[in-house]
């Protein structure tokens, strides 16, 4: 079975994220002035083989452990569309 | 000593650090191809650089996806029997990311690319003028490996100005307590954003790179 499965990485909360500010920098440029705050991460999506939903999940954990995300720097969230 | 620099698709400072190794330092140099992986030719006594650029287009991270080049596999294996590595700038990312050395490069903090002559100090050195070209060179690491580095005295240079005051005034990229290099707790993995490779040429009015490779034992 094909499951679907989206992975968004962010970077940690406690790090300074120059992208978001520079995007923050430019909405309020546009004239929209009350966000306060902008982080900008990734979504990754993946389309795994696997029997079982779970069996899904820990490959995705697996590849976002070893690859799509580095812990030194981001975060991810694991989430099954299907 | 002889050297080995790595040609990645992407890499842009590979022909500056042979031309520099070669012409400057008077070394023997072998290119290696990313998609080879044979070093047969190196012993431990030897050193591989891997050059500044932008590796793989620095896809996901910057150097995530080199690290599972054929060549990076034999240069893992080769920093783990004690062989020397140096990364520059690209080189750098690449060897924290294949986890040789600790820590991350971030986007620089002013989120600018930043391409100009910094200033660089090792503990014991004068402030040595060395240039820069980079968007991700904030060294970043959690604060208890930072205090091993600075335990271990792996921390190989830092920003100063020209007289070789550190301070924060002088990092050009936010990088966490000033580092500009680091190397591994062995002593034989160094990595740095700096380009010394750029300074070690009379035509180019600055030699300043070639006490960096002396620093590093590298010359």
């Amino acid at each position: 079975m094909t499951f679907n499965v989206q992975i968004k990485v962010m970077p940690l909360k406690d790090l300074l994220d120059p992208q978001g500010k520079a995007v923050l920098g430019g909405l309020k440029n546009l004239g929209i002035t009350s966000i306060e705050d902008v982080r900008v991460g990734k979504h990754i999506t993946l389309q795994i083989e696997a029997a079982t939903e779970n069996e899904a999940k820990a490959i995705a954990e697996e590849a976002s452990k070893k690859l799509l995300a580095n812990p030194i720097m981001e975060f991810y969230e694991i989430e099954m569309i299907n | 000593m002889k050297f080995g620099v790595v040609v990645f698709p992407g890499s842009n400072c590979d022909r500056d650090m042979q031309d520099a190794l070669q012409n400057d330092l008077g070394k023997e140099v072998i290119m290696l191809w990313h998609k080879d992986e044979d070093i047969s030719m190196f012993s431990t006594d030897d050193c591989i650089v891997l050059p500044g650029g932008f590796s793989y287009g620095d896809y996901l991270r910057c150097g995530a996806i080199a690290r599972f080049s054929p060549m990076m596999q034999s240069v893992i294996d080769f920093a783990n029997k004690g062989g020397k590595v140096l990364g520059v700038c690209n080189g750098f990312q690449i060897l924290c990311e294949s986890h040789l050395l600790p820590g991350v490069l971030l986007q620089n903090g002013h989120q600018q690319f930043a391409c100009k002559n910094v200033f660089i100090k090792a503990d014991n050195s004068q402030a040595l003028k060395i240039p820069i070209a980079h968007g991700d060179g904030r060294y970043y690491a959690g604060e208890k490996v930072l205090d091993e580095l600075e335990t271990n005295n792996q921390i190989l240079f830092r920003y100063c100005n020209e007289l070789g005051v550190v301070d924060m005034k002088y990092n050009p990229n936010g990088a966490v307590r000033n580092i500009a290099g680091i190397r591994n707790k062995q002593g034989n993995v160094f990595g740095m954003m700096p380009h010394p490779e750029r300074a070690t040429s009379k035509l180019l009015n600055n030699m300043d790179g070639k006490k960096i490779f002396e620093i590093l034992g590298l010359n």
